[in-house]
């Protein structure tokens, strides 16, 4: 089989990749867990350095399994822009409206609209 | 009589039909386009998190003190581990699929089966942590008790310590459930009876100098407010209508109900997403067994369902993040 001669590489490419992700959730729990001061405090476009880091380390990981592990680095382009275009325009176009929205309802509830505990 | 279009004048290009553009088997592609729209599914429900965390950013419950459980660590306040065990075993087994991917381009059969084997296990595995992590979450910790308004009040002492309901309660009257053989025109309790009621918990509140309510409003610094002792006593006396413990669809101990609920539906969603690869996982590893692939010369039925488990391992990567970090 043609797949034959690159098997030791591909073994070796998963290991490797594990060992990535391994370290990506390790550093997400080890963060979650002490929480630094300066991470919690600093805020970059209205939201905590800290959840920044979460959300990135998430897409690093994402994108380690779509590529190594479902093999989307050896799809044709064709196939693996109508795929991951469409999910992460259509995505973050979602969570653009919806989070702005809950944001702007939460102004309104707290501008004196509702009590908070009537 | 002749066909009205035989010929389309697209022939030889990439388009024209005849070839393979994506160079992907149907079967592949159409597990690639599932798992889109799969994908968008599962980020509707995530923005949807998103949305009423936002909505209610103030008062949502923080997932440390919620998820802090570990099996045989009774009492000992570990946030985070468990779930990062869980996400450990999810990963795991998606190494030994893709392991097995590999074995199958090989055709090497035994070692195709030891990884599906694998696999199997690492998904029973994940079930049954996240049947254990339901149960905490069900039975509760501390309990708490509700507002008219449907807030939740939680208890702790002067050193920001939480404190159970089993420590406040003073036992004021004995209310025992209604049973069929006792009643002349029996209708049923609405709901389940409480282990304290609330009369037991303002009298056990009222007692003891050394408690403290804490509301579900965060502070600039995102802790929750805790009032002092008057306004404790006085929030708990003319607010308090219900005990509550654990979680279920209407109300919670953690704090906003929207939180349970999203809870329950987005894990829920995905361990029966886990649940069905399981089970298709098992139909493929009997298939190998009995040498259907052997066969047929072609490992590809492997690499499409583990495109699935992979695809679970995805969402779970997003779950774990939103639910448990952020």
């Amino acid at each position: 089989m043609a797949h034959g001669a690159t098997h030791e590489s591909s073994v070796k490419r998963i290991w490797y990749v594990f060992t990535l992700l391994s370290i990506a959730t390790i550093v997400e729990v080890v963060l979650g867990i002490i929480k630094p001061q300066f991470l919690v405090e600093t805020k970059f476009l209205s939201m905590k350095l800290l959840n920044w880091i979460f959300i990135i380390l998430t897409i690093y990981k994402a994108y380690y399994i779509t590529w190594a592990f479902m093999h989307m680095e050896g799809e044709t382009k064709g196939l693996r822009r109508s795929v991951v275009w469409t999910a992460v325009f259509l995505i973050a176009y979602l969570c653009f409206i919806l989070l702005i929205e809950g944001d702007y309802i939460y102004e309104v509830y707290k501008s004196g609209f509702v009590k908070y505990n009537f | 009589m002749e066909a009205t279009v035989v010929e389309t004048g697209t022939e030889g290009k990439t388009w024209g039909g005849g070839n393979r553009p994506l160079k992907a088997s149907y079967g592949k592609l159409m597990m690639w386009f599932f798992i889109l729209s799969d994908a968008l599914t599962f980020s509707g429900f995530l923005a949807a998190y998103g949305f009423s965390r936002y909505k209610f950013i103030d008062s949502w419950p923080i997932a440390d003190e919620v998820f802090n459980h570990f099996p045989f660590l009774h009492g000992v306040d570990a946030p985070m581990y468990y779930v990062a065990l869980m996400t450990f075993i999810l990963i795991f087994s998606s190494v030994t699929m893709v392991l097995a991917v590999d074995a199958g381009h090989q055709m090497k059969k035994n070692k195709v089966v030891f990884y599906m084997f694998l696999t199997l296990i690492g998904g029973i595995v994940f079930l049954g942590s996240q049947a254990w992590e339901w149960k905490n979450f069900i039975q509760g910790t501390y309990g708490a008790v509700e507002t008219k308004a449907g807030r939740i009040l939680q208890f702790e002492d002067a050193q920001g310590k939480r404190v159970g309901l089993s420590d406040i309660a003073l036992e004021t009257s004995q209310r025992e459930t209604l049973e069929r053989s006792s009643g002349l025109w029996f209708t049923g309790e609405e709901e389940t009876l409480s282990t304290y009621t609330i009369e037991d918990i303002k009298t056990g509140f009222a007692a003891n100098e050394n408690l403290f309510v804490r509301i579900q409003k965060l502070d600039e610094k995102g802790h929750p407010i805790v009032l002092n002792r008057e306004e404790s006593i006085a929030t708990l006396n003319s607010d308090a209508v219900r005990v509550v413990e654990g979680a279920n669809l209407h109300r919670n101990e953690y704090g906003h109900p929207l939180f349970g609920n999203f809870f329950f539906f987005i894990t829920g969603f995905h361990g029966f997403h886990v649940f069905t690869g399981v089970l298709i996982n098992l139909i493929i590893f009997f298939n190998i067994l009995l040498g259907t692939y052997e066969r047929r010369g072609s490992y590809e039925m492997v690499e499409k369902v583990g495109l699935y488990w992979h695809f679970v391992d995805l969402v779970w990567v997003f779950v774990f993040t939103f639910f448990y970090l952020v």
